[in-house]
């Protein structure tokens, strides 16, 4: 069997076990929330008696939510610790991940191998290497925080985009076009997946701390970190997303000059650059601002997050430009 | 008082700096660069006759404030979209035309609103020049600011260290400073003691990194126009085997800036020898797409002649200015001789490539000479092939069977009204085919080295060869170092004001121990584990008789004796009750 063949097997396979990742994490959310649904019940019904026995004056207290939110408060203060009861579906399911990606990356390494080059020079392999980075970023998280709760959004957005990619923008490997035999092409394009690698999870984390926002006390929900320990992991992911984008702009200039003769010519995918890092200055820069902090400024990161997808997805494919190498 | 006051607010909060400066200016537990969870209610303005001057002040504070930045860059965003939807003058001239024709009740859309010079029509320049300003508005003071604290040692120690991050008291007393102050120097804070206690700040170099980036930022956009005002861009069709000088005639489209010289343009003369194309004949996949493109040249200046190579990817530098190697095709050469056998036409013809495997397309013109204008049109098989309909195709963009096809028109080319016609085009409205798919006379079909007559005895055509032809654009712009030198600074710049954490951090001797607590300055996360770490060395380093050797059992035994207490400041806890 050919190497191309066998990378595709492997990306099939991936696909597959991104998807049992997903069920697995789902499950999570609906037992662990009917868990700590049950433990609040708990906790009310002990504090109930205690009140029964102590006194009154708490009284008013017992039914509302910041009587339920203690278990949750404990597991909130920081991220790293894992909540009992263990939670094995979550445990399964990250374990799966790891494997869905190893296979994953199996795939990426050998397309490249068989390809003789990095394996990020058309639509199908930028979006093969990119959900490896999005994975990979997301699981290497793990030793830092424990941001396993995005889990579900991962390998759905995983699942999704590989098989979308893998149906709609497969081409066989050939080799690279003149324009892109530059030692920019392994930079440039590499440090762009990269940057959306961070941006991605970034995006997922401002994603769970509007949800945290707007439904405080829900089973699952009230499990979460708080909302502003999710904006500052959000940041601190967006500002490398930023810095690794803003590097790519760089580079992709000096390429731009050696290729086309300029370093800056509103290409379409250009332009596209340039709105996503605007988008992303603004988040910056309301992230430390009174009044743009919390809702507003992870709106703003998800909108950079959507122009990062308008611009692989859309801009690829149905914008007129230079940077036309998506081999479709 | 609003700039004083400005100067004291914080960079990260320019915005709306008169609103809550007796909170944040005076109160030492209400540091400057504070945020609060929930903004304060600004309180409307007491006095509402500004005067002229008032209201100037107010309309400038309120364009540098930050908000107004963050709406302006999310404006500039939004802006840059038409630029990309719209074909651009700039990047795809033809797809301008193109989208004309084919929208013409658009037109006055395109046109009023500049759609096709996006990025240099005056809403977008009225952006960015209004967010320019408001960078330089906004950076010019936090220049003077930031000077001056370079300058300045930290502020003392607040009174009450206890509501500040990281609070911790360990054993010690006023003997300890020094060794204290000795170890925050260490650590790399700038210190400063007093009897109460040491303070101390680090992380300048966040804020440096930050002024540096946005300064550049000011530098690069100087650096863009300036480029484009002094530069050219032209751009040229060369033949194989054909030698160009470095003159303006020379060059078929000419872009210089506005205060280009002409007479700036170097002498020397460019040869183009061969065009040197790689196909891929391994990969079935891919069979026949190219993978190389090598021009080989001659360059010729006053000190004599050199050669040198082109390729993608690989600009050639002569005397100031780029040369690149944008794309090419095949120039059949032609002869056209009168029924006399006189000359009139011999020369190249680049014909435009239609499809990978190169069938190309070309036109020739002959105004004078023969009997009547007359127009060929045709196509150029580099290796001819017929489909099963009995047409021509190419199969291979290399030159294996090589095959060029005319047809042959007769009447008015159209070329003396002084309108400027397209040259790979023939507008045949006015003219007759007497050769070809619609004529008597079949269309003429010829191979290198073959030679047939035109229709009515009007003469011969002859196809003597076939070369191959480089379109190469030249770049002169003078600030292009200045534009890479900037670019690679902002961004060192930009790791600087993002990574780097600044904080201040107090050590004051009570008669509980010594208390330690930190401040951020700006987004820092690790604040409270760095002011845990800084009490457990200082801990650690007043133990007496630690040996030094030991690290991980002094690092237990400091722990144990630093009564950390930890204050309930969880900053979640209070917004989270809500």
């Amino acid at each position: 069997m050919e190497l191309e063949s066998i990378s595709q097997l492997l990306v099939y396979t991936a696909i597959a076990v991104y998807a049992l990742a997903f069920l697995l994490f789902a499950l999570d959310i609906v037992s662990h929330g009917s868990n700590v649904k049950a433990e609040a019940e708990a906790v009310r019904a002990k504090r109930k008696s205690l009140v029964g026995a102590g006194g009154a004056h708490i009284d008013a207290d017992a039914g509302e939510p910041a009587a339920v939110s203690v278990p949750a408060e404990a597991a909130r203060d920081t991220l790293v610790k894992p909540r009992k009861p263990r939670r094995n579906w979550l445990r399964a399911g990250f374990a799966i991940t790891v494997m869905a990606w190893l296979l994953h990356l199996g795939g990426a390494v050998l397309r490249g191998i068989a390809a003789e080059r990095v394996p990020w020079a058309n639509m199908y392999e930028f979006a093969l290497t990119g959900v490896v980075l999005v994975v990979a970023v997301f699981i290497f998280a793990q030793f830092w925080n424990d941001l396993r709760f995005l889990g579900v959004y991962i390998t759905a957005m995983a699942t999704l985009f590989l098989g979308a990619a893998t149906v709609n923008y497969y081409v066989p490997i050939s080799p690279l076009p003149p324009a892109l035999q530059s030692a920019w092409l392994v930079v440039h394009v590499f440090v762009a997946t990269l940057a959306i690698g961070f941006l991605a999870i970034s995006s997922g984390l401002s994603i769970v701390q509007l949800i945290r926002h707007r439904f405080k006390n829900n089973g699952f929900v009230s499990t979460l970190p708080g909302a502003d320990t999710l904006e500052t992991v959000a940041y601190r992911l967006a500002v490398v997303g930023f810095l690794f984008w803003s590097f790519t702009l760089i580079a992709g200039a000096i390429w731009a000059h050696q290729s086309w003769g300029r370093y800056w010519g509103w290409d379409t995918k250009e332009v596209w650059t340039f709105i996503i890092w605007v988008v992303y200055a603004g988040y910056l820069h309301a992230r430390s601002t009174r009044g743009w902090r919390g809702t507003a400024s992870a709106v703003l990161n998800l909108i950079g997050f959507g122009t990062i997808l308008f611009n692989y997805a859309v801009v690829n494919v149905y914008f007129e430009g230079l940077h036309a190498y998506s081999g479709l | 008082m609003s700039r004083p006051s400005s100067e004291q607010q914080p960079p990260e909060n320019r915005q709306l700096a008169s609103s809550d400066d007796g909170a944040s200016a005076g109160d030492p537990l209400r540091p400057d660069d504070h945020v609060d969870a929930s903004p304060k209610k600004r309180t409307a303005p007491k006095n509402p006759e500004l005067g002229f001057f008032g209201w100037l002040r107010w309309a400038w504070r309120q364009l540098t404030s930050m908000r107004t930045a963050i709406l302006l860059l999310l404006l500039l965003a939004l802006a840059a979209v038409p630029g990309s939807i719209v074909p651009q003058e700039m990047s795809n001239p033809n797809g301008v035309i193109q989208v004309r024709e084919e929208n013409p009740e658009l037109l006055w859309l395109y046109d009023a609103f500049q759609l096709h010079h996006v990025f240099e029509s005056y809403w977008f320049s009225a952006i960015y020049i209004l967010l320019f300003v408001s960078l330089i508005g906004c950076i010019v003071p936090r220049i003077k600011h930031h000077l001056k604290a370079l300058r300045t040692p930290p502020p003392k120690v607040p009174a009450r260290l206890g509501r500040l991050p990281g609070f911790t008291v360990i054993e010690g007393d006023a003997d300890d400073l020094d060794g204290a102050q000795k170890t925050l120097k260490k650590l790399g804070y700038r210190t400063r003691r007093t009897d109460a206690g040491v303070s101390a700040e680090r992380g300048y170099l966040k804020e440096t990194g930050n002024l540096v980036f946005h300064v550049l930022m000011v530098v690069l956009l100087v650096a863009v126009a300036v480029g484009n005002g002094w530069g050219f861009k032209g751009q040229r069709l060369v033949f194989e085997g054909y030698s160009y000088a470095n003159t303006l005639s020379s060059w078929d489209l000419y872009q210089p800036g506005r205060f280009f010289d002409e007479s700036d343009l170097p002498e020397y003369s460019f040869q183009l020898n061969d065009l040197d194309v790689e196909y891929e004949t391994d990969n079935m996949d891919a069979f026949g797409m190219p993978t190389d493109f090598t021009g080989h040249v001659t360059i010729t200046d006053r000190d004599g002649s050199y050669d040198d190579e082109i390729k993608v990817n690989a600009p050639l530098y002569v005397h100031g200015s780029y040369l690149f190697l944008l794309s090419n095709g095949y120039a059949p050469v032609i002869t056209v001789e009168d029924e006399e056998g006189n000359v009139v036409f011999d020369e190249p013809v680049p014909f435009l490539a239609q499809d990978d495997q190169l069938t190309s397309l070309g036109v020739i013109k002959l105004p004078d000479g023969l009997e009547e204008q007359v127009g060929l049109r045709g196509f150029f098989y580099p290796t001819a092939a017929e489909t099963e309909t009995g047409a021509l195709a190419s199969a291979y963009p290399d030159l294996f069977q090589p095959v060029m096809t005319l047809e042959v028109y007769t009447g008015d080319l159209g070329l003396d009204e002084g309108v400027p016609r397209n040259v790979y085009m023939l507008d045949t409205e006015d003219m007759t085919q007497i050769a070809g798919r619609d004529a008597e006379n079949e269309t003429l079909v010829l191979a290198p080295g073959d030679s047939v007559d035109l229709p009515g005895g009007m003469g011969t055509v002859s196809l003597d060869g076939v070369v191959r032809y480089a379109v190469i654009d030249i770049q002169a712009d003078p600030m292009n170092h200045v534009a890479l030198v900037s670019a690679v600074a902002l961004f060192g710049g930009l790791m600087l004001a993002l990574l780097v954490p600044r904080r201040r951090v107090w050590v004051k001797a009570t008669p509980k121990g010594l208390e330690i607590a930190g401040l951020a300055r700006g987004e820092d996360p690790g604040l409270e584990k760095a002011v845990q770490d800084l009490a457990e060395r200082l801990a650690r380093e007043r133990g007496p008789a630690d040996p030094a050797g030991e690290e991980p059992d002094a690092e237990e035994s400091a722990s144990g004796e630093a009564q950390t207490e930890q204050q309930e400041h969880e900053p979640d806890a209070p917004e989270e009750k809500e």
